[in-house]
């Protein structure tokens, strides 16, 4: 099996937030980055574990500069076998999902697995997108998945429950928490990464129809406000006719 | 030209994200001087009172692979094509996520998922950074797909129902077979809630849950608990919020034993209005609350259902 796992980069959550250049630039000084916990938690435990049972190669792709590639060396320490990298700024996620749809296609993938989101732009979009560009059904939110033969069963995360469903390989799978648990690199997988291939490849080129021209931070809350805890009333009497939230 | 609006049936109603959509969408068919046009998979019955939201059709095309994306996008497609829909607007549910990307491939359009707000000119803002920052995308080419955050907007239905009228359009056979659906019914599921009561592990253990469960139910609130909770087994995931868990933006968040962990906070920090409970006064939670309340949970929390109890009895 052919297991292909997308794997993005994004800051790490105690990052500071703040922009340059008028504010159209994410300022990336002293930000800390990590992979995105779907992607490495969840989607690529799950594909490497796919693989220990059935079989096959599970190959990290990402589409970014050069300065990704500690990222995807992290891939390769945790399992994966080889990562491709696609050299070229993820200015849309119509831009990342192309690319990676080029390569699944060529490549002869049984699945694509992506994180459920990406947890800086929150966008959930690449995974459906690459979908469509292949023509392939796509199950998102997975918890749960196990595969025989050429189906898979798969539990997915709906508003308020779940949903069980079966489908054929191939397939594009986006992953949420519960479908694998977390594996932390080990020393010798850590060795074992330098020596696995990271090829880089150049991007095919999209018109991005939507990218971000500018940011804007929000105002910071009021001081909080203090109630006494033998006074619940006025709580209540705020809630309503304070904040009229009740 | 027209703005259509797909509006999501769950088990044959429209809920407030469905409103929500219509009513954004008609919003923009005004700004841009053009028709809403809502379409809506299911029978649709109930869909006559959609129209109250703003829309001058109802369109309608009962298929029962409704939650397979392959279809349900490829129907949209269509209806837009018919509609020769500029825009095509939708909720920013798990179905809504799932399909979003599939419409603008097929539709050569822009698409920005979680719009916070109408468009201005040819840009669209959305929250990012767990809601530390907005972002405006500019969007270019003349179609355009926008998914709308939840209780971003507040819909009001100032116009006359609509009469649903049934379309006809070619759906794809669909290639995924639903097993099994568990939804839990009769609670509003919690990206969708407006009043939440969340609690961590200050509660102790599952057993104390009983206080939690009173003052949601006197607000009528959807539980939520942080992830230490749900990872122990005290509650069930789906209740999970946070960075890693389910992102929500309900009116009124109450948290209660829950120290306010950045990745906490990630999902639950773009609520209007915060409660915290908490015993300790260091806890970070309190820098993120509108109200808080130093003291013992145990304590505090019945105090604050009865105190409600009364002002509901009013
Ligand atoms: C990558 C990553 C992702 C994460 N994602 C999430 C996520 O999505 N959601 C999430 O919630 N967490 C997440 N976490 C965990 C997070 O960092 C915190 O550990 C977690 O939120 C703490 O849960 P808690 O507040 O319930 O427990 P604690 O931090 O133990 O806090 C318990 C609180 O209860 C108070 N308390 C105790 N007894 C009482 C009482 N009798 N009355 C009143 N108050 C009392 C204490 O003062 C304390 O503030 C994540 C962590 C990591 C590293
Ligand atoms: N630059 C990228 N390179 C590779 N995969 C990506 C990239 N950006 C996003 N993805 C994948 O798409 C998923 C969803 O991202 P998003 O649609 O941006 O929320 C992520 O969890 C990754 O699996």
């Amino acid at each position: 099996m052919n297991l292909l796992v997308c794997i993005s980069k994004t800051p790490e959550t105690t990052a500071k937030i703040a922009f340059t250049d008028g504010d159209s630039k994410f300022n990336e000084e002293g930000v800390q980055y990590i992979m995105n916990p779907y992607d490495e938690w969840y989607a690529l435990v799950r594909a490497i574990e796919l693989k220990e049972k059935h079989g096959g190669k599970v190959i990290a792709i990402n589409v970014g500069p050069a300065s990704n590639d500690i990222v995807i060396r992290k891939a390769l320490a945790i399992g994966a076998d080889e990562a491709i990298r696609v050299n070229g700024e993820a200015v849309s996620s119509m831009f990342v999902a192309k690319q990676i749809a080029n390569y699944a296609k060529s490549n002869d993938i049984d699945i694509v697995f992506c994180g459920k989101e990406t947890i800086d732009y929150n966008g959930s979009e690449v995974a459906s997108i690459v979908a469509e560009l292949m023509d392939l059904p796509f199950i998102s939110y997975a918890s749960k998945m196990m595969v025989e033969g050429s189906t898979a069963t798969i539990e997915r995360d709906i508003e308020g429950g779940v949903e069980v469903v079966k489908v054929d390989k191939p397939f594009v799978i986006s992953a949420a928490k519960g479908l694998a648990e977390q594996r932390i690199p080990n020393m010798k997988g850590i060795m074992m990464a330098k020596r696995k291939p990271l090829t880089v490849v150049e991007p095919e080129a999209v018109d991005s129809k939507s990218t971000i021209g500018s940011y804007t931070v929000p105002q910071g809350k009021q001081e909080v406000k203090m109630i006494d805890p033998e006074n619940m009333e006025e709580l209540v009497r705020l809630l309503h006719e304070e904040a009229k939230v009740i | 030209m027209s703005v259509l609006i797909f509006a999501e049936a769950k088990k044959g109603e429209y809920k407030k994200n469905a409103q929500e959509a219509v009513y954004y969408g008609a919003k923009l068919a005004s700004q841009v001087g053009t028709e809403a046009i809502v379409f809506t998979i299911g029978d649709g019955s109930n869909a006559n009172e959609l129209g109250s939201f703003g829309a001058s059709k109802i369109w309608f095309n009962n298929n029962s692979a409704s939650t397979d994306s392959q279809v349900v996008s490829a129907l949209i497609a269509q209806a837009a094509s018919k509609a020769e829909a500029t825009h095509v607007i939708l909720s920013n549910t798990a179905l809504g996520k799932s399909i979003a990307g599939r419409i603008a491939v097929k539709m050569d359009a822009s698409l920005v998922s979680g719009a916070n707000a109408l468009p201005e000119g040819s840009s669209v803002t959305k929250g990012v950074f767990s809601g530390k920052a907005v972002a405006k995308y500019n969007l270019s080419g003349d179609k355009h797909v926008i998914s709308v955050m939840g209780n971003s907007l507040q819909p009001e239905a100032t116009g006359a129902a609509g009469i649903p009228e049934e379309i006809s359009l070619d759906a794809p056979a669909s290639r995924v077979t639903v097993v099994e659906s568990k939804t839990v019914d009769g609670v509003v599921p919690l990206p969708e809630a407006e009043l939440v009561v969340s609690a961590g592990r200050g509660m102790k253990g599952p057993e104390n849950w009983g206080i939690i469960e009173d003052l949601a139910k006197v607000l009528g609130a959807t539980t939520a608990c942080s992830r230490p909770v749900a990872d122990t087994g005290w509650r069930p995931h789906h209740e999970h919020v946070g960075q890693t868990g389910v992102a929500i933006r309900p009116n009124l968040y109450i948290a209660a034993g829950i120290s306010g962990a950045i990745q906490h906070l990630a999902g639950v920090n773009s609520s209007k209005t915060i409660v915290v409970i908490n015993k300790d006064p260091e806890a970070p939670f309190f820098k993120a609350a509108d109200y808080g309340v130093l003291g013992d949970l145990f304590d505090i929390v019945p105090k604050l259902t009865a105190a409600l109890e009364k002002f509901k009895a009013q």
